[in-house]
């Protein structure tokens, strides 16, 4: 048996979503911007992409802006709030320690270009409150971004609540949905965001597409300059076979997804339980407030990186936190933030399952992982000196 | 998994001399838990030649088979053969490294000198100690191979 555990980092493109975009590889090719036959259909197909995600999130089909992706999104999303506060000479940006890098990077590009960039520190459990915010929003403040739902360990931060603070406080709010959509509801009107970021193949579409929603009255920046595709704020001819899918799969998610929360929250919980009987392990992150499927251990004595090695082996797909997978030597960014010693953070294991996933694939993450943390145990000397003593258990 | 050579994954899953050592000679621990990699490498000596090795580690994949290769490279050999083991030769063992992973074997390099150094001073053995001057986090090393 072998197991996807890492729908947080992709997922497969879905039967419907699939079907829908292939006939627009091949017969469907026009370019939506032409205005012959072909091109016409393109453009009705990419309308009806249009006001099919713009529903999902309760949103006007000319709030949606398709882009090449979360990151593109999250990158315009900022890059709008810096442009139109410059305006107003406000050049101050909130986020927090934990965003993806997708948003850090982009907010350290500003800083260098003047911006001041406040990144709120995360509370242990993996949340920031609104009250933070509040306490962080000053006169010159632009734009807060912060994500939904942490790609790393899962928990959810109370989006709704920071946008009632950033309404009543007249600055702008993006957050990067990107882990949300498709798998929890995303309402933009409830949640009180101007911008909201999301990706196709986070939600079994595919992969290269994502959209950013820009509420009415939003002037977007442009990132690409080019032609009038995206009402001039997107330029480059739009990829309708993967907007196509892209709104396939999130009409599906969207249909399914008060049965799959549910089913993906048991399957998470079953998971938490299990991996909790692993002596010297935490669990990274809220417990509650978090996403049905996103599960973050840390095991004490070992590291992230021969972890997902072996579990590859034993049949699970996994990943980690661990900065030996991305090429640099540095823990992760997360679990820094949220206060854990490096030591700690080196040994971490990040299981996201699905929809897709049974109760069976579950059993077998849940025998192959303990077997693995007792196999890497048994050969590490940080975890002997733990055992005999001569340093203290951390967790 | 494309990101390590069959060697590395050879040496990964079926660690040779992995294990402590009751009645070791010498003993060198390099690395910290900090950095993410602590190796703890045992020689037993006999006559000059280094008879046993064990090792245990703390560490990626390839700080893992860095460990088991070296093991391997100065078990049967004289103590002066193993000081003359270089983090390059355990990568070229390992048929290359990643380059953000070279420190792993720059790492099992220093754990092997780090054994020997304890086993001189274990047995008086006189020493220049200009010869373990390298004794610093691995991480600081640029220690590359041309063309990695």
């Amino acid at each position: 048996m072998y197991v996807y555990a890492d729908n947080a980092a992709t997922t497969s493109v879905s039967k419907t979503a699939l079907e829908a975009m292939l006939p627009y590889f091949t017969e469907e090719y026009g370019n939506a911007s032409s205005l012959h036959t072909p091109g016409q259909r393109a453009a009705e197909a990419l309308l009806k992409a249009r006001e099919t995600v713009a529903k999902a999130i309760n949103a006007d089909a000319r709030e949606i802006y398709f882009t090449g992706g979360g990151s593109e999104a999250d990158n315009q999303a900022i890059l709008t709030g810096a442009v139109l506060g410059a305006r107003k000479g406000k050049k101050h940006i909130i986020s927090t320690a934990f965003e993806h890098h997708a948003v850090l990077h982009t907010l350290e590009k500003l800083e260098k270009e003047g911006y001041e960039v406040t990144l709120l520190p995360v509370h242990e459990n993996g949340v920031v409150t609104a009250q933070d915010v509040a306490a962080a929003i000053r006169e010159d403040t632009a734009l807060v971004t912060i994500m939904m739902v942490n790609n790393e360990i899962g928990t959810v931060q109370p989006i709704a609540e920071i946008g009632a603070v950033c309404r009543e406080r007249g600055v702008l709010f993006h957050t990067d949905a990107v882990q949300a959509v498709g798998h929890l509801p995303v309402d933009v009107k409830a949640l009180n965001v101007d911008m909201l970021s999301m990706a196709g193949h986070k939600f079994h579409g595919p992969k290269g597409v994502g959209a950013l929603y820009a509420r009415k009255g939003v002037a977007v920046a442009n990132v690409i300059e080019g032609g009038q595709q995206e009402r001039g704020k997107r330029g480059g001819t739009e990829n309708i076979p993967a907007i196509v899918g892209m709104a396939a799969a999130l009409e599906e998610a969207t249909a399914n997804l008060d049965h799959d929360m549910a089913y993906v929250t048991g399957l998470r919980e079953k998971l938490i339980e299990g991996l909790s009987k692993i002596p010297h392990s935490r669990l990274n992150g809220d417990r509650e407030k978090r996403n049905p499927g996103t599960v973050n251990f840390c095991f004490e004595g070992i590291e992230g990186e021969g972890l997902l090695l072996w579990l590859d082996a034993k049949g699970v797909a996994a990943s980690s936190g661990s900065a030996c997978t991305s090429g640099s030597l540095d823990p992760s960014h997360v679990l820094l933030a949220l206060g854990l010693p490096h030591e700690i953070a080196h040994g971490s294991l990040r299981l996201s399952v699905d929809a897709w996933n049974t109760e069976e694939e579950i059993d077998h993450i849940l025998q192959a992982v303990p077997e693995v943390v007792d196999y890497l145990r048994d050969m590490s000397p940080v975890w002997d000196e733990l055992e005999r003593g001569v340093t203290p258990h951390l967790i | 998994m494309a990101l390590y050579s069959e060697t590395v994954m050879d040496h990964f899953q079926h660690p040779r001399n992995v294990g402590e050592m009751e009645d070791a000679d010498g003993i060198g621990e390099v690395g910290n838990a900090v950095c993410g990699d602590i190796m703890r490498m045992y020689i037993k000596v006999d006559n000059g030649i280094i008879t046993d090795v064990k090792f245990k580690t703390f560490g990626c994949g390839s700080a893992i088979a860095s460990s088991s290769m070296a093991t391997e490279m100065i078990k049967g050999k004289p103590i002066e053969e193993a000081l003359e083991l270089s983090n390059k030769a355990v990568a070229q063992a390992l048929d290359g490294l990643p380059a953000h992973k070279l420190h792993c074997s720059v790492l099992a390099e220093e754990a092997v000198r780090a054994a020997v150094k304890d086993y001189y001073d274990k047995n008086h053995i006189a020493y220049d100690p200009a010869m373990f001057g390298c004794d610093s986090c691995a991480h600081e090393h640029d220690h590359a191979p041309d063309g990695e």
